[in-house]
């Protein structure tokens, strides 16, 4: 396939899952403020953008962190690059220039979010439609995912997409725990007091994670626990290391249809094996923010290189 | 101001308000459905289109919007006998463009017998004297071309234009037929319709009939696309995918080793034909625009040492300049020995003071165009014209004679579309599409029928309101 398809075929998936994931933490940050005082509720809004990493874009544009404005600027505006609007018109654009590398199942499962969406996104979003668009996103996001897994042959393109998923994913996981890391340091927490309580369920539920870590834990929650399921259990799509595992196996089948690994090979096993020494202890002992900023940086690293091996530009 | 007079040519109905015999079983059909049902199944397929992204871009347009080009249900048909004659016009003219192609690039009888006068090749951007001398692989310069064709009378068509740069909209005369046969699969069993969903193939192997000299084993054949923002991006993947070719942009290519090659996820891969959907003078920096960045440098070095095969040729935008056109009927015979089977619309060249004078006196009944111009811009249209129009385009005229020719406003056929109100006749164009190889021409049944949908309006363009239809070849 072409170099330039690839590139495509990567960006168009990394695109929609931010997308989804910033829908995720609209859906989280809307919960949260329902539940505070207006002050509270404005922080909450300006950890959003902090999250999204908007916060320069933002400032230069707005003066408050109203909810209905953040989420506005999140979802719909033209003039932010990564507002969900925007993504999603890449991921089209994208899907339009690798057209003959995506399945028609694909390609109208996109066409069609985009069609939907930015129909949707025509309009400010107000607070009684908010939750009818932060559904539809995931649920667009979701359509496509679908299309890919049931039409698409398990070929070089497919793995250029799942790779693009979960490194996304995995960038996404990471700096969301980034922004929030200072909430799950054991040493400045009170074990169980009602903030925490609540910031910890603000980080499990911008990534889907609330009811399964209940699941698991039987409703208890503990600073330790959350850090150590986001990012080391195997079992968790959005882990860290469910990440990195996918993306291991999918440049692995990669290196089978090429007939060789390449640098991007090396560069992840090498990151894929620090993350499975790791124990929770050891991650919050370096510092987590510090093992995070070093994961994020990995991480791109292990997506130039695969950008390099395998020709993405010229 | 309407031009559906008296004289205008219906396709379905004749003068008596019978129905012709080529749509006399598709009438049949039609007169059996719910109006209703046939509006909804119409509303249908609109949504179809929306949904499978079959859109043109239109240019000037805010954020390269995407339009859909309105599809009407009611096909537009053609008698076997009616396309048999045709379409021996049809290759007469091709085989003489490509003669003529041929000759302009190497000894120019043609203008030394002084049947086409010199003045037209001087100074015309489209003429690439880097194509002095040099035969493309195969001798074939026009591997696909498109004659716009319209209808006057039972057996009076005539050529309108010749388009052997890059024609277009090959991807809607497929489509549509498409579209046709899932709306009314009934219809198919009742009319026997000459099939066109073989192009593709027929154009893959077409191209890889011309492979060059440098070309090992099965020719890669890749399509050559401006990008997602051109007019035509969908028809390029579109064929690309149906050819089972790469699709590719200027940035994808480079000269590796004396070949054109692609960039791919393995490495550097030679390309043997390129279909290229870019004009003459985005194919080479070197060669065309030194200051554009645009293109694949070194392209045509390659193309002369016989190391890939361009389609179409370098410099067969010539043979669409309007002034040349006007030289066609001498153009065919000369190199074909043979009268003309298709005849020109009636043309009148500012470049000469008669026909100057003649346009001048007449303009508000003729259609004036630039001689380089295309897909509907820069004319004028007489009859439908405001006196401050034509005054502004008088002088225009006046400033640069060479670069207009006119034309008599045409009677175009009328073939009916669906309104809300049943049939009704709008005016319609033909664009069969050509293709040519060393093997031979091939010429698919029917191709595109372009519609104007505004009741009276003769222009047929997409990008100003035209639709298209289903043109059928009735098989015998």
């Amino acid at each position: 396939m072409l170099g330039r398809s690839a590139n495509a075929i990567f960006w168009m998936f990394r695109y929609l899952e931010r997308a989804e994931n910033l829908a995720r933490l609209i859906d989280t940050g809307f919960r949260m403020a329902l539940t505070r005082d207006h002050l509270t509720a404005e922080e909450e809004w300006r950890s959003v953008i902090e999250t999204a990493g908007m916060r320069h874009a933002y400032q230069t544009q707005n003066g408050t962190y109203a909810g209905i404005q953040v989420w506005n600027y999140i979802l719909r505006d033209r003039h932010n690059p990564n507002s969900i609007r925007s993504l999603i018109g890449q991921v089209r654009a994208n899907a339009r220039s690798a057209r003959n590398s995506i399945t028609t199942e694909v390609w109208e499962a996109v066409n069609e979010s985009y069609l939907h969406l930015t129909d949707l996104l025509n309009r400010p979003v107000t607070q009684s439609g908010l939750a009818d668009a932060i559904n539809a996103v995931k649920r667009e996001s979701t359509q496509v995912r679908g299309a890919m897994d049931g039409s698409m042959l398990r070929n070089d393109i497919y793995n250029f997409a799942r790779i693009g998923a979960f490194l996304e994913r995995a960038d996404n996981t990471s700096r969301i725990l980034d922004v929030k890391y200072y909430v799950l340091l054991p040493s400045l927490s009170y074990v169980g007091s009602s903030l925490d309580n609540v910031q910890w369920e603000t980080i499990l539920r911008s990534l889907g994670a609330e009811r399964a870590y209940r699941w698991l834990n039987a409703g208890q929650l503990d600073a330790r626990g959350i850090a150590d399921f986001l990012i080391l259990d195997g079992r968790f799509p959005r882990s860290l290391r469910f990440c990195y595992a996918q993306m291991r196996a999918n440049l692995h089948e990669l290196a089978l249809q090429y007939g060789g690994e390449l640098r991007s090979h090396e560069v992840m096993r090498n990151a894929d094996l620090k993350l499975q020494d790791r124990d929770i202890d050891l991650v919050i002992d370096m510092g987590l923010h510090e093992f995070l900023s070093d994961f994020i940086s990995t991480n791109n690293e292990i997506a130039h290189a695969i950008q390099t091996d395998y020709r993405f530009t010229d | 101001m309407s031009f559906s007079g008296t004289d205008t040519f219906d396709e379905m109905i004749d003068a008596e308000g019978g129905v012709r015999p080529a749509y006399a079983s598709y009438r049949e059909w039609f007169d059996e459905q719910d109006p209703r049902a046939l509006h909804r199944k119409h509303q249908e397929a609109e949504a179809f289109f929306r949904k499978t992204g079959i859109t043109f871009n239109v240019y000037g347009q805010d954020e390269a919007e995407e339009r859909l080009i309105p599809f009407d249900p009611v096909p537009r048909i053609i008698a076997a006998h009616e396309w048999r004659r045709l379409s021996k016009g049809i290759e007469q003219r091709v085989r003489a463009l490509n003669a003529f192609l041929h000759d302009l690039y190497h000894r120019q009888e043609i203008i030394r017998a002084k049947r086409v006068p010199e003045s037209l090749l001087r100074g015309n951007a489209a003429y690439l004297p880097h194509m002095s001398g040099f035969t493309p692989p195969g001798g074939v310069y026009t591997h696909i071309t498109g004659i716009d064709l319209v209808r006057t009378g039972t057996n009076d068509f005539h050529v309108l234009e010749d388009n052997a740069r890059t024609p277009s909209g090959v991807s809607y005369m497929l489509e549509n037929r498409e579209t046709m046969m899932a709306m009314f699969p009934e219809l198919f069993t009742r009319v026997k319709v000459a099939p066109v969903s073989d192009y593709p193939r027929r154009l893959a192997r077409s191209l890889a009939a011309c492979a060059p000299p440098a070309c090992k084993g099965k020719p890669v054949v890749a399509v050559l696309t401006p990008g997602i923002f051109n007019s035509a991006y969908y028809e390029h993947a579109f064929l690309a995918d149906q050819m089972g070719a790469e699709l590719v942009e200027a940035a994808d290519l480079r000269v590796v080793d004396g070949r054109v090659q692609m960039r791919t996820t393995r490495g550097f891969t030679p390309v043997d034909v390129l279909y290229r959907r870019v004009d003459d003078d985005y194919l080479d920096p070197l060669t065309f625009r030194p200051e554009s960045m645009l293109g694949v440098p070194g392209i045509m070095d390659v193309y002369r040492a016989g190391g890939i095969t361009i389609a179409n040729a370098p410099g067969t935008g010539i043979a669409d300049d309007k002034a040349l056109y006007s030289f066609m009927p001498e153009i065919v015979e000369f190199y074909t020995g043979e009268k003309p089977l298709l005849p020109n619309v009636e043309t009148f060249r500012c470049m000469e003071e008669d026909g100057l004078k003649y346009v001048l006196d007449n303009i508000a009944d003729l259609v004036v165009k630039e001689v380089h111009g295309s897909g509907g811009y820069g004319m004028l249209i007489g009859p439908t014209s405001s006196r401050r129009e034509i005054e502004k385009f008088k002088a225009k005229l006046k400033a640069n004679p060479a670069n207009y020719i006119a034309q008599p406003t045409l009677a175009l056929s009328t073939v009916p579309i669906l309104t809300r109100k049943g049939l009704a006749p709008r005016h319609v164009d033909l664009r069969p599409f050509v293709l040519m190889s060393p093997k031979g021409i091939e010429i698919t049944p029917g191709g595109l029928t372009r519609v104007a949908l505004k009741r009276g309006s003769l222009v047929v363009n997409s990008s100003q309101g035209g639709g298209t239809k289903d043109s059928w070849v009735l098989e015998e």
